[in-house]
């Protein structure tokens, strides 16, 4: 408990989630989408967070915003803690109205897509004024203006034309910015953003990426970005925090992700990318199989199905996080660098 | 290993696609139905592909790369232009005769799941071509198929499953034994790993490649994902608003491309390597792909160009052939060397 008080102190936590465990209760069973995950945000970084579909990235921040349907999901264990202006608060414990205020004016959350996030019948102009009004109790005239300039900050030209408009007469990157407009609405302390790049082009995601990098320095924001892009994390992000079938398996500053990567699953993964500007041609690494059916309760390493150096040990239990190097933790048993030596 | 088609330059190509064109009408009216417009979604191109490389398509969405696919095997009539595939002229082949020559041409797609029909078994499902283009009696079709299944690195006894019963990487197998059933020299690969997650691309990437080299096929690759084409292609053709902008080797294209797009598209790829990133310089374009319902004038590329000068506006650039088999349309490509990032 000490440590855990001088942690905060040097790098001022303003997000601290321990054990968090959710589990969805289908007719087919149990899925145990989170299985104990641990981790934190400081203060003004970014974290990125990746992994493959079904790993548990969406639900763990979904989880933390009360976003998932009840049921089927049910947050089973654990805490976070949400260190905001006022006094720390489990946002796990807070009750409908609790976590609303929340949600607008503390964290505010990126959706993938944006045309399902986003309200078809009302235009993009009464979507972010109506939260202004909600949350900040503005007047609906000074809402409605505030919203053209945030339009306008978030880089959509012609904002007043613009907040007149439907979500379906935006194009796909100009109604992602009108979403990332929306999110920051009421200056909140995190952004959440999930996937926010995926669907759009190459050259689309850099203008996105350069705006909400902008914004978090301009508004003084610690940003979490989900993705499964490692490119695009390598770019942006502070920390990395690796995800494997409900399980954080790794956490770093991005440099010791990508340079001395601690767990097997990581070190595949970097494999598995082409490199650019390769002048010979090399065989991606791949890693063998799929990974595990949630509806089985882990017993032992999740990933020592495909692992490619599993022992005995990695089958009768499954790895606590450990330290690996400064702010490097890693959840495996092996010690991969003297491994491979 | 991957670069040899280059040096066959002399030997005729497997496709060789001249001045194609389709154009989509948009047209009004109930009664009348009146023709008002047409989206050019594939305007006036031209290329090659020779037998064992592979071509890159890349290009953003709505740029008319997929529509070049199946403009190519006749899936869409072409509106104009030719396109010969081993020495034979299809575009004005009728329906019979160009379903004798599809086992030569085949096509694999990004939704594997949509692909695939989920009341047969995969069994049924790789077998059809050979029901409708073979003789062979059920007990070599069904020799067949199990040899296809391991060939693509699934377990030939799950003949009988259905395709829910396979993960996503598992189904674009599927996909890949049906397209091999024929035996075809050239197969058109449609974002084949755009819906799967990295681990898995991995595998899919080196199958095609391992089956490239076993069987020597012929790829036409579309893809959005720049890094993959890098690591898969020996030449790369970049499309934009339905045309061509640059086409060459894959080495020319990453280490020196000449067109602004293609310097854009390029700078804006993330790359996995964190020192690198922090070191490089974005070309940013401005807003978003105008509408192939009403391209610019002059260089389609003009309206984002960082480089345009007033006179791109009005004249559209030839494609020209700047080095050894590098070709561009740009006005300005020659004038210029080397990138528009200042180092």
């Amino acid at each position: 408990m000490v440590k855990l008080n001088r942690d905060k102190i040097r790098n001022k936590k303003i997000l601290d989630v321990h054990n968090l465990v959710t589990r969805f209760h289908t007719f087919d069973g149990v899925v145990n989408a989170l299985s104990g995950v641990t981790f934190h945000l400081n203060h003004g970084e970014t974290l990125g967070v990746v992994g493959e579909s079904g790993s548990g990235k969406s639900v763990t921040m979904m989880s933390l915003l009360h976003l998932l349907p009840a049921p089927p999901a049910k947050i089973e264990g654990g805490q976070a803690f949400y260190y905001g202006d006022e006094a720390p608060v489990d946002l796990l414990t807070l009750n409908k109205s609790g976590i609303s205020r929340i949600r607008g004016d503390h964290i505010g959350f990126i959706f993938q897509d944006a045309l399902s996030a986003l309200n078809p019948v009302m235009t993009v102009g009464r979507q972010i004024g109506e939260t202004l009004v909600e949350h900040l109790g503005m007047s609906p005239s000074a809402a409605m203006k505030r919203s053209v300039e945030l339009l306008a900050y978030v880089g959509i030209p012609e904002p007043k034309k613009r907040a007149a408009a439907y979500p379906h007469q935006f194009s796909g990157g100009m109604r992602q910015r009108a979403m990332i407009a929306l999110s920051i609405a009421c200056e909140p302390n995190i952004i959440i953003a999930d996937e926010p790049t995926t669907a759009l082009d190459v050259t689309v995601q850099a203008q996105i990426i350069e705006l909400v990098q902008r914004l978090k320095k301009e508004m003084d924001m610690s940003v979490i970005w989900i993705t499964h892009d490692l490119g695009v994390v390598a770019g942006m992000a502070d920390r990395v925090m690796v995800m494997y079938a409900g399980h954080v398996v790794e956490t770093a500053p991005v440099d010791d992700i990508f340079y001395r990567p601690s767990h097997p699953y990581t070190i595949k993964l970097l494999g598995a990318l082409p490199k650019m500007g390769e002048t010979v041609h090399h065989r991606l690494e791949s890693i063998d199989g799929v990974p595990p059916d949630l509806l089985e309760k882990p017993v032992h390493c999740q990933y020592a199905w495909r692992c490619h150096m599993a022992r005995e040990r990695c089958w009768e239990d499954i790895p606590k996080s450990r330290q690996m190097g400064d702010r490097h933790r890693a959840a495996c048993f092996l010690d991969v660098a003297k491994e491979e030596a | 290993m991957m670069d040899t088609p280059s040096l066959e330059k002399n030997r005729e190509p497997l496709v060789k696609v001249r001045n194609l064109k389709k154009h989509f009408p948009i047209r009004k009216g109930l009664v009348f139905n009146r023709k008002i417009g047409a989206v050019k979604a594939v305007d006036d191109i031209s290329f090659d592909i020779h037998a064992g490389e592979t071509l890159g398509v890349v290009g953003e969405s709505g740029c008319g790369k997929s529509t070049t696919g199946r403009a190519i095997l006749r899936l869409e009539k072409p509106t104009a232009g030719s396109v010969v595939i081993d020495g034979r002229e299809i575009t004005e082949l009728g329906r019979e005769e160009i379903r004798k020559i599809r086992p030569e041409m085949q096509m694999i797609f990004q939704d594997s799941y949509a692909s695939l029909n989920p009341r047969h078994s995969i069994g049924n499902i790789i077998a059809e071509p050979m029901q409708i283009h073979t003789g062979h009696t059920a007990e070599q079709m069904r020799a067949r198929v199990m040899e296809l299944l391991d060939l693509v690195g699934l377990n030939p006894n799950h003949y009988n499953r259905f395709p829910h019963e396979f993960s996503g990487g598992q189904r674009q197998r599927i996909n890949i034994a049906r397209a091999l059933s024929l035996n075809p020299k050239f197969i058109v690969c449609d974002e084949p790993i755009s819906a799967l997650d990295v681990s898995i691309q991995a595998q899919v990437i080196n199958l095609f490649e391992d089956l490239q080299k076993e069987l020597g096929l012929t790829y036409m690759f579309i893809a959005h994902d720049l890094s993959m084409v890098q690591h898969i292609s020996s030449r790369v053709a970049v499309m934009y608003l339905g045309k061509i902008v640059e086409l060459t080797t894959r080495e020319r294209l990453f280490c020196e491309p000449l067109h602004p797009y293609t310097q854009s598209l390029i700078s804006a790829i993330p790359i996995p390597d964190p020192i690198l990133e922090r070191k490089r310089k974005r070309i940013l374009l401005n807003d978003e792909v105008p509408s192939p319902a009403n391209p610019p004038k002059g260089c389609v590329f003009h309206t984002r160009c960082p480089i345009a000068e007033p006179e791109c506006s009005q004249t559209p650039p030839e494609v020209k052939e700047i080095f050894n088999g590098h070709m561009v349309a740009c006005l300005k490509a020659d004038q210029r060397n080397g990138s528009l990032i200042p180092a």
